[in-house]
């Protein structure tokens, strides 16, 4: 297992290779790029921070647990920071498993665990020239449903 | 006791900072501390129940902090 925060490209295809081994025989890899529109709204870019250090450890769990719910421990993450392009990979998961359901499975738990959980945010740049943060609430909204499911998840572990 | 809290993002921008410290009665729990950030300029606009972590970890209103914790403000994730 191994996960990181990076600053330059994800080199994806080096994932797979790292997960790779002649025991195993089925390799999922996903990529998650900045898309062009969001919401309606054309973005020219994006921008991601992250409370790092809160981050690299949620990171390093996730891959942990779903080392343990699916059964290996061939998984590499990598979320990438700071300026992006439009195209540019900005999180990458392999995943390696004997077999294609365990891959598949596990791969998705990495990425629904880490849109949930991991502090990650991001600015969205458009091309109109002005900038939001992506799902920022209003004044009125409230965290305490997502702090139940987060601090609830962690008792259960 | 000194706690510093952190801010991120959209929070961060509304505040117009990205950490402040406080100085907390011993006993304190999370929920003075968000009672203290809802007091700052520009809280307004922050919404009233935000998630928070103590050192690094999701925490929950009633959590007591200590001398030194890492508090931070952590807006909607939006990561991946």
């Amino acid at each position: 297992m191994r996960t990181r925060l990076v600053r330059d490209a994800i080199d994806t295809l080096a994932l797979v290779s790292e997960v790779g081994r002649t025991g195993n025989g089925a390799t999922v890899l996903f990529i998650g790029t900045v898309r062009d529109v969001n919401d309606g709204r054309a973005v020219s870019g994006m921008e991601y921070r992250a409370y790092e250090a809160m981050a690299a450890r949620e990171l390093s769990d996730i891959a942990n647990e779903a080392a343990e719910r699916f059964g290996t421990p061939d998984i590499v993450i990598e979320h990438r920071l700071g300026e992006l392009k439009l195209g540019d990979a900005s999180v990458a998961i392999a995943v390696a498993h004997p077999h294609r359901g365990q891959a598949y499975d596990a791969n998705r738990y990495v990425i629904e665990q880490l849109k949930k959980r991991v502090p990650i945010w991001k600015l969205e740049h458009y091309v109109d020239g002005s900038r939001e943060w992506v799902g920022a609430e209003s004044a009125a909204s409230s965290g305490v449903d997502a702090l139940n499911v987060l601090t609830g998840a962690k008792d259960s572990r | 006791m000194n706690v510093t809290v952190l801010l991120f993002a959209s929070y961060a921008d509304r505040l117009g900072m990205g950490s402040v410290a406080f100085d907390l009665a011993p006993g304190a729990t999370v929920a003075d501390v968000l009672g203290r950030v809802q007091a700052l300029p520009g809280a307004d606009r922050l919404p009233r129940e935000p998630l928070v972590a103590v050192n690094e970890r999701y925490a929950k209103r009633d959590r007591v902090l200590f001398q030194g914790d890492e508090v931070a403000i952590i807006p909607p994730v939006a990561g991946g």
